[in-house]
């Protein structure tokens, strides 16, 4: 029980992100409304953008700026170790990607107005009862 | 000109912009635009092949920063075969889809046509990149835009159908990414001849291993492999036929090259086939998605529909290929991506023809349509019996190769699967063809000989001859397969 709880402790911003993406799962899976299915996706993509983010942390590490690389008296000289900075890499990438989640989540409320307006519903049960009478 | 691997991308992402600005404008100057922007791609895409089979691969570095720090575009000989086929069946079906889109959707042609050449911009750089994440970006370019299409299509259904898409499309890249995040994690690098490099001392790691299993189950769920196909049968029928002609060929085409990429370059033969136990099980699945595709497309009472289940069935075709382990199963695999491609191709632009004249193509619709649309039914029938599998039609030879391959690595089920789905498959397109050979009922005057011919109502011109040049391409490239496989295949399998 205790290695459980050790394990969890060092790595819980894994537990996290897992524990966030299962919920959105859930709500896309379980979920009878399209919007709350869509609030579910969000969360789902988020939970990865979080777990990118967080492989890119150091301990003791901060933003990775070099002071005075663009002049200063010893600028050219000063010893840089890559443990002094967090990766920006991995946040990077996440800025495309939510771009990219966004988009998604654009296009999807589009989707959702469109079927609104022709079926005045959005309850996925519904749905299926007026496309099974067409 | 060393520029063309760019070329063969950038092109038609600029001519998507002006095709969107020229639309407000004047819409029907978005047309022109798209078709020049893809010649100029196709061009660029056949200069690349012919200089890969002359001289090797290709790697173009985006705007000079050196891998693994900036985007490389590598292209082997497998990338240039399958930017070819996208690029070509892309032009093409811009050439047969002038009339269909003026018919369907011609309020909005504009952001047809811009949408179209963003779709391909997709598929060309989820196929000409050598980076994972890049790969990523590109791939929720080509989902994003074919959601977009499928809303376009069916006003009552298509909304459904693409939002339904979204959520299964949204989890399926999202896999890929957490994939690709673990193997960052572990190699430092996202570039894939470095991940390469990098991965043979680490075959032990567990982390290495979640993350061949999410790339993959990610990619399955985008090529819709069978359990996880639900999304495309009403995606692609009810999206606009024009739309439909490229995105069933193309689509799930582009995926197993991404899958087979993956496979063969990033994680290498030695990884998946020895240090890891599960291309049996793979085998398998493929083999119950040849089946299900097959009894599926039987059960269906639409054309477009049924044909969808072809796709699924298909896919299942590629995935055992590639995954039964030896050179020919892959060979076959990646013969049947082209093979595939241009079948399917031939399938979808003739049921556009049909479409153009009969607006629906439930089976029953579909009497009496051998007198009217003669050249459109011709086109079908050698599509079909490539589909089939008969020789000298290419679907034979693809096939082949896999039932070979299947009986060396002794995976009789999967070489049982592809004779029955065959044999399912003939059945299926004999009771259209029987379908087709009814003539419509006549009033009851009970003169039958007196009924005036059926008179030939074919399709526009244009369509026509893309149909028609097509499906006799299907007979060529079955002619020149081994010329193809020599030249271009076995080279690229050997090199790896």
């Amino acid at each position: 029980m205790e290695d459980l709880l050790a394990l969890i402790v060092a790595k819980y911003n894994y537990w996290l992100y897992v524990i966030l993406m299962m919920i959105g799962l859930y709500a896309m899976i379980a979920k009878n409304n399209l919007i709350k299915k869509l609030v579910g996706m969000n969360i789902f993509q988020t939970a990865i953008i979080l777990f990118y983010i967080s492989i890119g942390y150091k301990q003791d590490a901060t933003i990775p700026i070099i002071q005075n690389a663009h002049g200063g008296q010893d600028a050219h000289n000063a010893v840089i170790h890559a443990a002094d900075y967090i990766n920006p890499l991995p946040h990077v990438l996440m800025l495309t990607a939510i771009v990219v989640s966004v988009a998604t989540f654009g296009v999807a409320m589009a989707l959702a107005v469109r079927i609104y307006q022709r079926y005045q519903t959005l309850e996925e049960d519904e749905l299926r009862m007026r496309l099974s009478e067409e | 000109m060393d520029n063309y691997p760019a070329l063969i991308v950038v092109t038609p992402l600029l001519a998507a912009l002006l095709a969107g600005l020229a639309a407000w404008i004047e819409e029907r100057l978005s047309y022109p635009i798209a078709l020049i922007g893809l010649a100029i791609s196709m061009f660029s895409a056949f200069k690349v092949l012919m200089q890969v089979i002359s001289s090797g691969t290709i790697h173009y570095r985006m705007a000079g920063w050196a891998p693994p720090m900036g985007i490389e575009y590598s292209i082997d000989l497998l990338n240039a075969m399958v930017l070819m086929i996208v690029v070509s069946i892309a032009f093409f079906n811009l050439i047969a889809s002038y009339k269909s889109v003026d018919q369907e959707i011609n309020d909005r042609a504009g952001s047809f046509y811009t949408i179209y050449l963003l779709f391909v911009t997709g598929l060309l750089g989820v196929t000409a990149t050598g980076d994972l994440f890049n790969l990523y970006v590109l791939i929720e370019i080509t989902s994003l835009t074919s959601y977009a299409m499928v809303a376009l299509g069916d006003k009552d259904r298509g909304p459904l159908a693409s939002l339904n898409y979204v959520f299964i499309g949204v989890i399926g890249a999202s896999f890929y990414l957490l994939g690709v995040g673990y193997l960052y994690m572990q190699t430092g690098s996202l570039n894939m001849a470095d991940v390469a490099n990098i991965l043979p001392g680490l075959h032990g790691s567990s982390t290495i291993l979640t993350a061949f299993i999410l790339c993959m189950i990610g990619i399955w769920i985008k090529m819709a492999l069978f359990p996880m196909h639900v999304w495309l049968p009403n995606a692609y029928s009810y999206s606009p036929v024009a739309f439909a002609r490229i995105v069933a060929p193309l689509m799930t085409k582009v995926m197993v090259y991404v899958m087979i990429r993956l496979m063969i370059t990033v994680f290498g033969y030695d990884y998946i086939f020895e240090t890891l136990n599960i291309a049996d099980a793979v085998v398998w699945l493929a083999t119950l998605a040849v089946l299900a595709g097959a009894v599926m497309a039987l059960a269906q009472k639409n054309l477009k529909k049924m044909l969808t289940y072809i796709i699924v069935c298909e896919i299942g075709y590629m995935v055992g290929g590639a995954w039964i382990g030896n050179q020919l199963g892959m060979t076959g695999a990646i013969l049947h991506i082209l093979n595939d491609a241009l079948m399917t191709f031939a399938l979808f632009l003739a049921v556009g023809n049909m479409v153009y004249k009969l607006k629906t193509v439930d089976l029953i619709d579909l009497k009496g349509l051998f007198g009217k649309m003669p050249w459109t039914m011709a086109g079908f029938v050698l599509t079909a019996f490539s589909i089939i599998g008969v020789p000298p039609t290419c679907g034979f030879f693809s096939k082949w190769y896999l039932i070979l391959g299947a009986f060396e690595a002794g995976a009789y089920h999967f070489a049982a699967a592809l004779v029955i789905s065959s044999l399912i498959c003939a059945v299926l397109f004999f009771k259209v063809f029987e379908i087709c050979f009814f003539e419509p009922m006549s009033d009851g005057h009970g003169h039958a000989d007196l009924t005036p011919p059926v008179k030939i109502e074919e399709a526009p011109l244009s369509m026509l001859i893309v149909s028609g040049l097509v499906s006799l391409s299907l007979i060529v490239a079955g002619l020149y397969s081994g010329t193809i496989v020599n030249t271009v295949i076995l080279p690229f399998l050997k090199l790896q």
